[in-house]
């Protein structure tokens, strides 16, 4: 399969790795995008499995009716950091870690613009989620209000521990961290690519960081200033978001869903850029669209600012704020739909090789289309009456941050892993990580759906025993557990090919784009020679000098 | 290398969403204290305009710091600096006082909304200008042991683009709490 592009010349000395130069200390001390890129992830994977314990235990809770394995203080806790683990500890870093690794390397750049900043940014992440789980060691533990901590539950009356404080904390200098993470990314994109590579060129995993990156500019400071209230609110006694002091819990609500509704696109839209990475090189065709993809990735980011009282329409805004925001969050499975025919139509007629990181992305596609379409449905302010704050969201944003978001980070981790490491993941153990993956979700959350409807409450630490309550939940809880089994294997798969796998060519996958073009895994230098970019699929114009993406392209 | 203007740009975009949210609490709870204190029966327009002006002044020293700097002029630059250090250093102090003014009166952060939203939009400011304040001192130092000789520097150009918002952020703020009271 390998048939290499010999661009850059094999490197006569050995790669610099991590022991030669300073040990231990480049872990702490690394300025270079590649080994943050791989910190971000090794950090985000070990969260993953915290907050995957945190979702085992919620669900060994739930197996049962009126179960008594977890007190309903300690479910409240599970909910509450699992929640904020996965979202700000295990989705957005594993994103941002992949972006700051591939970026530079996509662009044809030496590093990012402000590597300092960038390991900032990193080290702000990490202190970030130590903050926020000391909170288990506080006098009453983590905290116990869900991940959207509405007001006034989050407020000193109602919340006496210390557990939201931590809380706010941690995601404070988390966000800050993101923040500069995002105007990092932002002015690497905007200035250093390399020479041809214009941005109707740019690979579009590297536009869809970039419109992520505007998104986290524009809306983490949203949070950062409902935090800072919500922060003096607690400890120098303000009163923002206390009605009993004149303060108003609706405008936590606002603020909270100003940044949140952005912040799931934050998590989906880097996803949305890995599939469109893997899907054309599995195809063997270039990408169907790619002006409407980057295009409807640009509606997406701006629609997203307009749509945050979805998540209220029971609070009862009022007919022409609700009829307002169900129809422009209807407007998003416009460009969300544009994108999902893009990659179907790249697929059409395609040589399609289902290899495990193309199995991820054909399998993301059908759940993200499911998550999509209870997404339409619950924008629809009579179908949300029923189901809002049922089992039913549950199912539903499961199906788009992990069938979504998580089913395209393992198809990229497959994709890129020989760049990262040098060695292949081994693709028999991948198949079963695959399987297991795809039963487990749909077992733990398909069924969720009917329970929903059934109207089974979300953050209920127990339920009573009601016809047929008991076995799905039961069923939902053995999907978990399969789930769990996946995630072992597929970690047991990274550990074994680090030291066993196949040694990874330079270009194992035969891709076009240009991280392809270095050696496995990159020297620290990137590039001794950046191929020149014509159009694209810089290493398609390569292989095939007779067949160019753009014949008329002038030579730069 | 306009990289890191660029960079400060965008960072001074995305603090300007962090500033809208607060005047947006600010405005939310506007008239929503009409017994107890509030902007028209506790502050004082007059007296803080008049230290807002020594803000507003020191934008235009930092302009002339960087036309010093163009001009490789690095006596003056030195100067504008300084002066600039002082003007935003007045307007500190005025802010500080007229916050000692009011928690003598026991108005405070957790007196009433108005407390709140008033002490949390002016400190954020006041932390905004403290920052820059550190920053011109920094440069001010290497200033001293030549640095900045012209006619280019990312250094004295991004620090007074950030001053300048600074200054900004301020007319709003001060449109949006002392003149509203007025009207």
């Amino acid at each position: 399969m390998s048939t290499r592009i010999p661009i850059v010349p094999e490197n006569v000395k050995p790669l610099p790795a991590l022991k030669e130069n300073e040990g231990m200390l480049t872990w702490v001390a690394s300025i270079d995008h590649k080994q943050i890129g791989i910190m971000y992830i090794i950090v985000s994977m070990i969260y993953f499995l915290i907050g995957g314990l945190e979702a085992l235990l919620i669900r060994t809770q739930l197996a049962q009716p009126e179960n008594a394995f977890l007190s309903p203080e300690v479910f409240n806790q599970m909910f509450t950091m699992h929640g904020t683990t996965m979202i700000f500890f295990v989705v957005m870093p594993l994103l941002i870690g992949m972006g700051v690794y591939l970026v530079p390397l996509m662009i044809g750049a030496r590093d990012m613009a402000f590597p300092r900043l960038n390991a900032l940014s990193f080290w702000l992440v990490v202190f970030g989620g130590i903050l926020l789980y000391y909170s288990f060691f506080t006098q009453s533990g983590a905290s116990e209000v869900g991940w959207f901590a509405y007001a006034p539950l989050s407020e000193k009356p109602f919340s006496l521990n210390k557990g939201p404080t931590y809380w706010a904390l941690g995601l404070l200098a988390t966000g800050i961290g993101s923040i500069a993470s995002g105007l990092n990314n932002i002015v690497t994109i905007l200035t250093l690519r390399t020479a041809g590579m214009t941005m109707r060129r740019l690979p579009l995993f590297v536009w869809m960081i970039l419109v992520t990156s505007f998104l986290i500019i524009f809306v983490f400071p949203i949070i950062a200033s409902a935090f800072s209230m919500m922060l003096l609110d607690r400890l120098l006694g303000a009163t923002f978001f206390t009605p009993a002091h004149g303060g108003s819990a609706i405008l936590w609500q606002h603020f909270f869903w100003g940044f949140g509704h952005p912040e799931v696109y934050i998590l989906v839209l880097p996803a949305f850029g890995i599939i469109s990475e893997v899907i054309p090189v599995f195809s063997r065709k270039p990408i169907y669209g790619y002006e409407f993809i980057a295009g409807s990735t640009v509606a997406i980011g701006l629609l997203s600012l307009g749509v945050w009282a979805h998540h209220m329409f029971a609070v009862g805004l009022g007919n022409v704020a609700n009829v307002y925001f169900a129809l422009a969050s209807m407007l998003i499975a416009i460009p969300t739909g544009i994108k999902i025919l893009n990659w179907i139509a790249t697929m059409w007629g395609g040589k399609i090789w289902f290899a495990t990181p193309m199995l991820f992305a054909t399998a993301f596609i059908i759940e993200f289309v499911i998550g999509g379409l209870t997404g339409v449905a619950i924008a629809s302010v009579p179908i949300d009456w029923v189901v809002t704050d049922s089992y039913f969201i549950v199912a539903h944003f499961h199906y788009v941050l992990f069938g979504g978001s998580i089913f395209a980070i393992f198809a990229g981790v497959y994709y890129w892993f020989p760049k990262f490491s040098g060695r292949m993941l081994s693709e028999t153990i991948g198949k079963w990580h695959f399987w297991l993956t795809v039963v487990g979700f749909n077992m733990t959350f398909f069924i969720q759906h009917f329970l929903g409807v059934m109207g089974m409450p979300r953050r209920v630490y127990t339920y009573h025993d009601f016809p047929y309550w008991g076995s799905m939940n039961m069923i939902s809880t053995i999907g978990a557990f399969v789930l769990a089994i996946s995630v072992i294997i597929f970690m047991w798969n990274v550990r074994y090919s680090l030291k066993h796998g196949k040694k990874a060519p330079d270009n194992p996958w035969n891709a076009w784009t240009l991280e392809w073009a270095t050696t496995s895994p990159p020297a620290v230098h990137n590039f001794d020679l950046v191929p020149p970019v014509r159009g694209r699929r810089p290493l398609w114009d390569l292989a095939h000098p007779d067949n160019p993406d753009e014949p008329n392209a002038k030579i730069v | 290398m306009a990289n890191n203007k660029m960079l400060i740009k965008f960072f001074i975009a995305s603090e300007s969403i962090f500033f809208v949210m607060l005047i947006l609490a600010y405005i939310n709870f506007h008239g929503s204290n009409v017994e107890g204190p509030n902007a028209v029966n506790s502050l004082n327009p007059l007296r803080t305009g008049i230290f807002s002006l020594f803000l507003l002044a020191s934008s235009l020293s930092v302009w002339l710091a960087g036309r010093s700097l163009v001009t490789k002029n690095h006596f003056m630059m030195k100067i504008w600096i300084l002066v600039t250090i002082i003007l935003g250093a007045v307007f500190i102090y005025g802010q500080a006082s007229e916050w000692l003014g009011l928690i003598a009166q026991n108005i405070t952060i957790s007196r009433n909304v108005f407390g709140s939203t008033f002490f949390t939009l002016t400190g954020f400011h006041g932390f905004h200008v403290c920052v820059g304040l550190l920053m011109l001192s920094i440069l001010l130092g290497l200033a001293m042991f030549g640095d900045f000789k012209g006619p280019k520097s990312d250094g004295v150009e991004c620090v007074s683009i950030y001053w300048h918002f600074v200054d900004g952020v301020w007319i709003v703020v001060y449109s949006v709490i002392y003149l509203w009271a007025f009207l």
